[in-house]
């Protein structure tokens, strides 16, 4: 990716996460998109205001569920009937009620390991770079006790004046320039 | 007993009425300096340093008892015929059950919405992975020749060899290495924002180096902790089958064998319930000296305590229906096998370790925590948790040695000593646990930060803009 230049965003810092769901709720009124909300814990007023309701996560898990059960199913028919007949006290090589328990925890690891990748990958993560790290206030607060709305410059709405002049009305502690 | 006047308890909010988890005072910065503070500190405490030398000490028993293993051979144990099964067998199930705490405090807690698990969580999946650890240790060194331990996995290989997937000792492998896997990623997962905030505060260059690449540059955007959630969610989801089954994976290493004191379908469920017991014994182990040392009452409360012994209270109750259905069926299975598997167990020469159960499993436990005062007793509570650990260790104990040692055939009778080696190397497992305990409580943060401030009465969001934010205010 070319390196970018130029301005990010707009961000604005609150001291309350009920400022911020009510700062994103009018900006969302106002007509902008292109915005993110940065909190120190899951807000889900946030993600309402944004309009962020589903997430594949569980999608990307039940996949990983069903390929988890069909893989050890499968390998164990094949080992046990197959590549290596073992004759085990008269037992049928296809003793099926004693595959269920490995295939059963298969299941769950690849379901497991599935949401949790999937969750890091769908995120976009790892990504130790981001524009909003620029902002001078971000790193002291948003991981810690404070809110953040950013207004990113790729809206078509985003104007640096009036943008600013929208996101002052609010009670924000500060609105500062993001840079790329 | 006098009452408490519950409008006079601090803990209570006067205005809601609802009981807080954790005491009030706090905000978002105050607990995140609490807990992000005792591991970016310069100042290590020198009770730290005292600790982890002794954990490293013992710990160094693991490594001699497992050198002189591995050059002589699992004949230095006092594992013979009949007695086949010996302390292995005995510790990797005492640790493995202590470890399923920590996941059903994580995962099963979670889904029931039992917010107060947020302050006890984290140090309790740290508690399960490094009991599993130690649990992992057991099978590998007790295989014989541990340098091939890699045969019990399904691999391609020029000897065209494969497991045997109708054996319970292949279903422990898939058990326990997906819930070794499981535990790890799940833990993991809980930490990567407060390893954002760990970036975030921390002032050494290279502590800011590492936890901002743990953290994968988490920068606590709202669509990733939808997300974020809805994989925690998942993953809680998940693991509450997983603990279930693992435990009784293990209990079928015994249930499946045609044995005496084995054969028995109620075995899945107590082992479960066992486990959770001991579990939870521990995480009062844990938590108790290091809510003093690190000054955390205000987070990890007395009421965490209390329902601590509360669940203690019912996994024990069960473990004891346990107990009293062996010895139900032992009568009424009419089987001369199981009548004498019973009566030796209680009377015979090993007999002293049946009642050394009950009296740490059942009789101290089931009796006093009935009472409140003695629930919030810390000390009472701290020995209690070391006599049940005791009184689980010797029910496996119980299990194992005495179905083995006299079966069927009296001729074929044996008994069974431990050596040297043996409680070397399980007292060297618990200097192990002790040295990862000591190093977790250093380098990470042992409290979930995002997880307490969700407990917050600050977070609570009012609708409706500047208007009606400055009337509440003025209210409160």
């Amino acid at each position: 990716m070319p390196p970018r230049e130029g301005t990010y965003g707009l961000i604005a810092e609150f001291n309350t996460p009920s400022e911020l769901v009510y700062a994103t709720e009018q900006a969302r009124a106002a007509g902008y998109r292109r915005m993110e909300c940065y909190t120190p814990y899951p807000v889900e007023e946030a993600a309402e205001a944004l309009h962020f309701h589903k997430t594949r996560v569980p999608l990307v898990c039940l996949l990983g569920g069903v390929m988890g059960v069909t893989t050890a199913g499968l390998m164990e028919t094949w080992i046990n009937v197959w590549a290596y007949p073992l004759n085990i006290a008269g037992r049928p090589l296809f003793s099926w009620p004693a595959f269920i328990i490995p295939a059963y925890e298969w299941t769950i690891l690849f379901a497991g390991l599935s949401a949790a990748f999937g969750m890091i990958a769908l995120n976009g993560l790892p990504q130790l770079y981001h524009p909003v790290f620029n902002a001078p206030n971000f790193r002291n607060g948003a991981t810690t006790d404070k809110f953040f709305l950013c207004l990113e410059a790729a809206d078509p709405k985003f104007s640096l004046t009036e943008t600013r002049a929208f996101l002052e009305q609010f009670p924000a502690v500060s609105v500062v320039e993001v840079e790329h | 007993m006098a009452t408490k006047n519950p409008i006079e308890d601090p803990m209570i909010d006067p205005r809601t009425g609802e009981y807080a988890v954790i005491a009030p005072g706090h905000n978002f910065k105050s607990v995140t300096q609490k807990i992000a503070g005792i591991v970016l500190t310069s100042n290590t405490p020198l009770g730290w340093f005292f600790g982890l030398l002794v954990g490293g000490g013992v710990a160094t028993f693991l490594v001699i008892g497992c050198t002189w293993l591995f050059l002589k051979g699992v004949g230095i144990w006092g594992v013979t015929i009949p007695g086949a099964w010996g302390f292995a067998i005995i510790n990797f199930v005492w640790w493995i059950g202590i470890g399923h705490a920590g996941t059903l405090i994580s995962a099963i807690l979670l889904l029931f919405k039992q917010t107060w698990r947020n302050s006890i969580n984290r140090f309790a999946e740290a508690m399960t992975i490094f009991a599993v650890v130690c649990a992992g240790t057991f099978p590998l060194i007790h295989v014989g020749r541990p340098w091939l331990a890699y045969w019990l996995f399904p691999y391609p290989n020029t000897m065209n060899m494969w497991p045997q997937f109708r054996s319970p000792l292949a279903w422990d492998v898939f058990a326990v290495s997906t819930y070794a896997t499981i535990s790890i990623v799940f833990w993991y997962v809980g930490m990567i924002p407060d390893f954002g905030t760990m970036r975030d505060r921390a002032t050494l260059p290279l502590a800011k180096y590492v936890y901002g690449m743990l953290s994968l540059g988490w920068r606590g955007s709202t669509r990733h902790w939808i997300r974020y959630e809805s994989a925690s969610l998942l993953l809680a989801g998940l693991s509450t089958p997983l603990v279930l089954s693992v435990h009784t994976v293990i209990s079928f290493d015994f249930a499946v064998a045609s044995l005496p004191g084995w054969h028995t379908t109620i075995f899945p469920p107590y082992f479960v319930a066992g486990a959770v017991y001991s579990g939870f014994a521990m995480v009062i182990t844990l938590a108790i000296p290091i809510r003093k040392f690190y000054h955390l009452e205000d987070l990890v409360t007395l009421r965490h305590l209390d329902n601590m012994a509360k669940v203690m209270l019912a996994t024990g109750s069960i473990v004891a229906y346990g107990y009293g259905m062996e010895v139900f069926m032992a009568w009424y299975s009419a089987s001369h096998w199981e009548f004498f598997m019973m009566w030796n167990r209680m009377f015979g020469p090993m007999g002293w370790g049946y009642w050394i159960l009950i009296l740490t499993n059942i009789a101290i436990p089931l009796t006093t925590l009935w009472s409140r005062k003695l629930r919030v007793n810390v000390g009472y509570l701290f020995f209690l948790s070391f006599v049940i650990n005791t009184g689980m260790w010797f029910e496996r104990f119980v299990i194992v040695v005495t179905s083995l040692y006299r079966d069927f055939l009296p001729s074929s009778w044996g008994t069974y000593r431990a050596t040297k080696w043996d409680y070397m190397i399980y007292v060297g497992t618990m200097g192990l646990f002790t040295f990862l305990f000591f190093l977790f409580v250093r380098f990470l943060p042992m409290i979930p930060m995002s997880e307490i401030r969700m407990m917050l009465p600050q977070t609570k969001v009012k609708r409706g803009g500047p208007e009606a934010e400055t009337v509440i205010e003025e209210t409160a």
